[in-house]
């Protein structure tokens, strides 16, 4: 602890693929007891990501996601699906329940707790405001949020739209589950890009550890040398196999991988 | 209106007794006598040897709209204190962690279809598990409903 403050170790995870990062995530969140802040700036290659209990069938368009190659990971907390790819930054939020003083470990505490934090870090650019779930430039969503808690800890990540090629979201069909304010709209006409709003990445990231270094003593660290080859963690982030995908095309989802 | 106030109050205490619910003055969520409670809110029902274990009504409250819960297999054993389960709300994956130890005896399969029930009834419909208990001295870390409505209330106003 320094000056009375929860240290936060910040970690730049590179370009990971997305069961790599979210993989990672888990494992310190589950194995370790510190807090930590991951930075990964881009994923390659376009990788669509899911909720824990998103149905397949449901969310993506299996047939063109099977033509096309396109990996489908299942990660290890709620929320919806997102495709990401070398535009999406991933930052993800690992705290001690402890950590922040007078935060309840449930889902809405944290959340808002997250949006008074990017609050700080947007504010400038936009009209920023936490719409439901979401981060948005007036009524428009550049940042989707999923949680995780477990009994002492919890996770709060969320994937940052820098950049985001549109032929992508062709993959994902509009959810059921919308966001009230989406008001049906399409993809492009509820997302925004957030390189429209701010001169740099660097500017965003430096932002975002700016705003934490107000309620953690921050020290960066490699990702590398805090994860250890811990044989015994099983992640339950999982990178759905073609056979999987094929077995969900055949069965209409009564099964669920 | 003194006297009214009062004879209403003992009779909501007389009513509350016998419906077997604990009332305090400042109680926002429902609370059983005859359960026992574990500090991340989960309950347990004794039967002899076997548990039914559920999430609290503090705890679907704070969570929200429960969409989907994550059962664990008959069959697997729990362990007091560790997850076994997770609920999915809002965007949230929360772990669901056992006030007891023993092997899991039933899930409750409605909870895929409906999982809804652990917000509309958390004590009874919205059940998760079954437990066939292999240590029942570990109820004693438990807490009764007086204590656990206390640890709720200090909770919400830290």
């Amino acid at each position: 602890m320094t000056h009375g403050r929860s240290k936060a170790g910040s970690l730049a995870g590179g370009n990971d693929a997305g069961d790599a990062c979210n993989g990672s995530e888990e494992q310190l969140l589950r194995c370790t007891a510190d807090n930590w802040c991951v930075i990964n700036d881009g994923t390659a290659p376009p990788t669509i990501v899911m909720g824990v209990s998103g149905r397949v069938s449901e969310l993506v368009k299996i047939q063109a996601v099977l033509q096309d190659q396109v990996p489908v990971v299942r990660r290890f907390s709620g929320g919806g699906t997102v495709i990401v790819d070398q535009g999406t930054v991933f930052v993800t939020v690992i705290c001690n329940k402890a950590a922040v003083a007078g935060l309840q470990p449930f889902p809405r505490d944290i959340m808002s707790w997250s949006g008074q934090l990017y609050g700080k870090v947007f504010d400038r650019f936009g009209e920023f405001h936490l719409r439901e779930n979401d981060y948005a430039f007036s009524h428009r969503k550049f940042g989707g949020n999923a949680q995780s808690i477990t009994k002492n800890r919890w996770v709060h990540h969320t994937s940052f739209l820098w950049d985001y090629d549109v032929k992508n979201m062709d993959y994902l069909k509009i959810p059921k589950r919308a966001p009230e304010y989406r008001l049906a709209r399409n993809h492009t006409d509820f997302l925004c890009r957030m390189k429209e709003y701010m001169p740099s990445r660097s500017i965003f990231t430096d932002g975002v550890i700016m705003a934490l270094g107000e309620h953690f003593s921050v020290q960066p660290t490699d990702l590398q040398t805090v994860l250890s080859d811990d044989e015994e963690f099983v992640p339950s982030t999982k990178l759905l196999s073609q056979h999987d995908l094929e077995e969900i095309v055949y069965s209409k989802e009564s099964l669920r991988v | 209106m003194a006297m009214a106030a009062s004879s209403r109050l003992l009779w909501a205490s007389r009513a509350a007794a016998y419906l077997r619910i604990s009332t305090f003055p400042r109680a926002f969520s429902t609370v059983l006598k005859d359960l026992k409670y574990a500090d991340t809110h989960e309950w347990v029902k004794v039967e002899g040897d076997s548990a039914t274990v559920g999430i609290t009504d503090h705890a679907q409250d704070h969570l929200g709209d429960v969409v989907y819960v994550e059962l664990p297999e008959v069959g697997v054993s729990v362990s007091q204190g560790k997850n076994f389960g997770a609920v999915e709300s809002v965007k949230a994956a929360s772990d669901i962690n056992s006030p007891v130890s023993g092997e899991v005896v039933e899930v409750n399969e409605k909870l895929s279809e409906e999982p809804g029930l652990v917000n509309a009834s958390p004590y009874e419909k919205g059940w998760i598990i079954k437990v066939k208990l292999s240590d029942s001295g570990e109820l004693n870390s438990l807490m009764d409903d007086g204590k656990y409505s206390k640890f709720c209330e200090e909770e919400d106003n830290h």
